[in-house]
């Protein structure tokens, strides 16, 4: 990836396991974040949550926030990050991250807080915490993960699970005459004022995963400068639960998720000009003269 | 010269970083099984190894480390 | 707010709010619902005044997971909301006991089931009392019945709630929320003396290990130690802090047992019966949990023989009187529910009653 400014050292509990291999004059090239623990995480073999991870964790090294970052981790497979991070942590109660992000972030504003969601915990069951963080401007960081299915429970129906799509709780393909629709979240998100960006990215591949990277640290830097509320939803895959291997899981997403969920920026008020989500809210309001109060000030 | 080590302890042999390597230098180790059981990867052609880091940014374990 | 010793006419729900920022709260997240509505509508005007943060939530869920996220990273932090709302707190209540977060909840009750209705009520006693929320857990719960009451005890229940690492609730209703009695304000909490919190999320700053603030334990062993841990807490605090007050107790052959509202209506009822020569007595719980155990014990040995429990609701706090009594003497209920409160003729002719039956022998 970018080439970090500091030289690449293992973590200290790696140092002892394999820093024998490493010959003198050796340079690293690329290893774990440190922010990362000695923990084997509980993802499946070839699940896509271990490389937002790790993008998250890289993150956090290169902008050196550590020491003041607070994560809270979702219900579904990502329930037990809090063991896989070396920064503090809160596990929060199903889709409710968002709501515990803004009380960590109003007590403590100087902290860096991020919120890592799959689909069922955001997109669903707090849905109501997500679009009102979101609009409330929120200065956080959501990782959005979204493999279109519930991962942990074993495989239901998720709210973006894709028309006709089988699962647990679709046994005969998600019908949307009964069930209705997917949720297409940054499309809902980019039209919040209080939202700062909102991308949509994937990890099927090594330039996806770049461009993903760039996205997440993005979405972080935001938060460090104010900007208000960031968003990157990651179109994932769940090899156990669509019944593929992770191979052809990245072929399904490449043919049926991506023209659902096209990726792109969705909302992104630096590149449109303003300093912050506020700054573009009001020029949206301009001819609303009570939203325009205080503008001077 | 560059080369990639394994951490046995994270890997769990899903094969992502095989298929990632543009070079075709790696595979699964059918010989070796990891504590969790799983066959780890292993770069098995060091000659062509480029040091692209393609198998680090795709595995999901962070199981992978590059050394030059 | 310099003078500390002030004494002001103020409403209830009013007093909850200046006590709680006096005990040194600065985070408040809420949802409007009658009959609290003052007191966020209170806290919205005066903690921005004073460096605080008060948030409207966009549902009670929402209010009481902030309260979570802001208890979490060390805060002294409340919420407030009404019999409905406080159901849907529920949730967020047993997560904060199950990761041992201190935080005050505050219940201004009204008449239910559903939406029920808007005047006062105890029907939540059971609600407050056995576990708001799913799983083993309890909570400090303190009862006012007046409005200096009101001011006392949320300042008291941010302190236990810190020492214990607990949620601790505030059971008020309708008419002490709502009425205006003179108050004797509180004096700022020395925040200084508060128990450290060295397991807060608020960023490790490279010093410490990382601190996971969690309710998940996946192995059955772990989760049955923290559980034993924890009711290790809540054994000190029964036998720490059941608070009660005693009237006219001293010879009571007859103990009237209520709290908030009803015992202000059971406290002249049971003048009324002593001015008829009745040896009656008011024990007015002001912990429902802990339960006064040791009080009705005291009164049992005292020789007391009948206690009524006299509740705005179907008969709830009466089932810890009867585990309390323990079958050493006769225990009977009386109530008016969904808003409707009874009068001190209605409760002293139950105690009259209870004295017929005692002098047959009955």
């Amino acid at each position: 990836m970018a080439a970090p400014k500091t030289p690449v050292t293992l973590p200290d509990y790696q140092v002892e396991r394999i820093g024998s291999q490493i010959a003198e004059g050796e340079t690293i090239k690329s290893a774990r974040p440190h922010v990362l623990t000695d923990v084997v995480t509980n993802f499946c073999p070839g699940c896509t949550h271990g490389i937002v991870n790790r993008l998250v964790a890289e993150v956090i090294d290169e902008l050196g926030i550590e020491g003041k970052t607070v994560g809270i981790a979702p219900v579904g497979c990502s329930v037990m990050m809090y063991d896989f991070f070396n920064c503090d942590m809160i596990e929060a109660a199903h889709g409710r991250a968002p709501a515990v992000a803004t009380g960590v972030k109003r007590v403590h504003p100087e902290n860096v807080v991020f919120a890592y969601q799959g689909d069922g915990d955001l997109a669903s069951i707090g849905t109501a915490e997500t679009v009102h963080a979101a609009t409330r401007g929120e200065k956080i960081t959501v990782i959005f993960i979204n493999n279109a299915i519930y991962g942990m429970t074993g495989g239901q129906m998720a709210p973006t699970s894709l028309p006709n799509q089988v699962t647990q709780t679709s046994p005969y393909g998600r019908d949307v005459s009964k069930v209705g629709y997917p949720v297409r979240i940054s499309e809902l998100l980019a039209t919040l004022d209080g939202v700062a960006y909102v991308e949509r990215v994937t990890c099927d591949s090594r330039a996806h995963i770049i461009q993903a990277k760039k996205a997440i640290k993005k979405a972080f830097q935001n938060q460090i400068d104010g900007v208000g509320y960031s968003l990157v939803e990651v179109v994932a895959t769940c090899p156990t639960n669509w019944g593929m291997t992770p191979q052809n899981a990245f072929q399904w997403l490449r043919e049926n998720m991506l023209p659902y969920y096209p990726l792109g920026v969705y909302k992104d008020v630096v590149a449109d000009g303003f300093a912050n989500a506020a700054e573009a809210a009001l020029e949206r309001a301009k001819d609303c003269p009570i939203a325009q109060q205080g503008k001077e000030a | 010269m560059a080369r990639i080590i394994v951490d046995d302890v994270f890997c769990k042999g899903c094969g992502l970083c095989v298929d990632a390597c543009p070079k075709g230098v790696l595979a699964l180790d059918q010989e070796r099984i990891t504590p969790k059981g799983y066959h780890p990867a292993k770069l098995v052609d060091p000659d062509n190894c480029i040091g692209c880091s393609s198998c680090f940014i795709t595995c999901p374990d962070v199981a992978i480390t590059v050394v030059s | 707010m310099a003078d500390t010793q002030e004494r002001v006419l103020m409403k209830g729900n009013e007093v909850l709010a200046e006590a709680a920022m006096r005990a040194g709260c600065r985070f408040f997240f809420g949802y409007p619902i009658t009959p609290q509505t003052e007191l966020a509508a209170y806290m919205a005007k005066k903690l921005p005044l004073i460096g605080g943060t008060f948030l409207q939530a966009e549902s009670e869920i929402a209010a009481i997971n902030m309260v979570y996220g802001a208890a979490a990273a060390g805060a002294r932090v409340m919420t407030s909301s009404s019999s409905p709302g406080v159901s849907l707190k529920g949730e967020g209540v047993s997560y904060m006991a199950g990761a041992d977060c201190p935080g005050v909840i505050v219940n201004v009750e009204r008449g239910g089931p559903g939406l029920g209705g808007i005047q006062p009520s105890q029907s939540d006693y059971f609600q407050a009392t056995r576990a708001l929320g799913h799983g083993d857990f309890y909570m400090p719960v303190l009862a006012p019945s007046t409005v200096q009451e009101m001011a006392d005890l949320i300042y008291l229940a941010f302190d236990l709630a810190d020492e214990y690492r607990t949620p601790a609730m505030i059971l008020a209703d309708g008419m002490i929320g709502q009425m205006m009695e003179p108050v004797t304000l509180p004096p700022e909490r020395d925040l200084s003396t508060l128990p450290a919190k060295p397991w807060a999320t608020s960023g490790t700053h490279m010093e410490r290990k990382h601190n996971v603030v969690n309710s998940l334990y996946l192995s059955p062993e772990k989760l049955e130690k923290t559980n034993f841990e924890r009711f290790e807490r809540y054994a000190e605090i029964k036998e720490k802090h059941q608070r009660q007050e005693l009237m006219l107790c001293d010879d009571a052959e007859i103990v009237v047992v209520a709290f908030g509202a009803a015992s202000r209506i059971a406290r002249t009822a049971v003048r009324d019966a002593r001015a008829k020569g009745i040896k009656c007595g008011l024990l007015r719980p002001i912990t429902l949990w802990p339960y006064p155990e040791k009080a009705i014990n005291q009164l049992l040995d005292n020789g007391a023989k009948q206690f009524l429990s006299v509740e705005l609701n179907m008969g709830q706090m009466v089932d810890d009187v009867r585990l309390a009594v323990n079958g050493r003497a006769d225990v009977s209920f009386y109530g008016r529910t969904g808003g409707v409160l009874p009068t001190p003729e209605e409760v002293l002719e139950q105690i009259e009653k209870i004295a017929q039956n005692m002098e047959r022998g009955e």
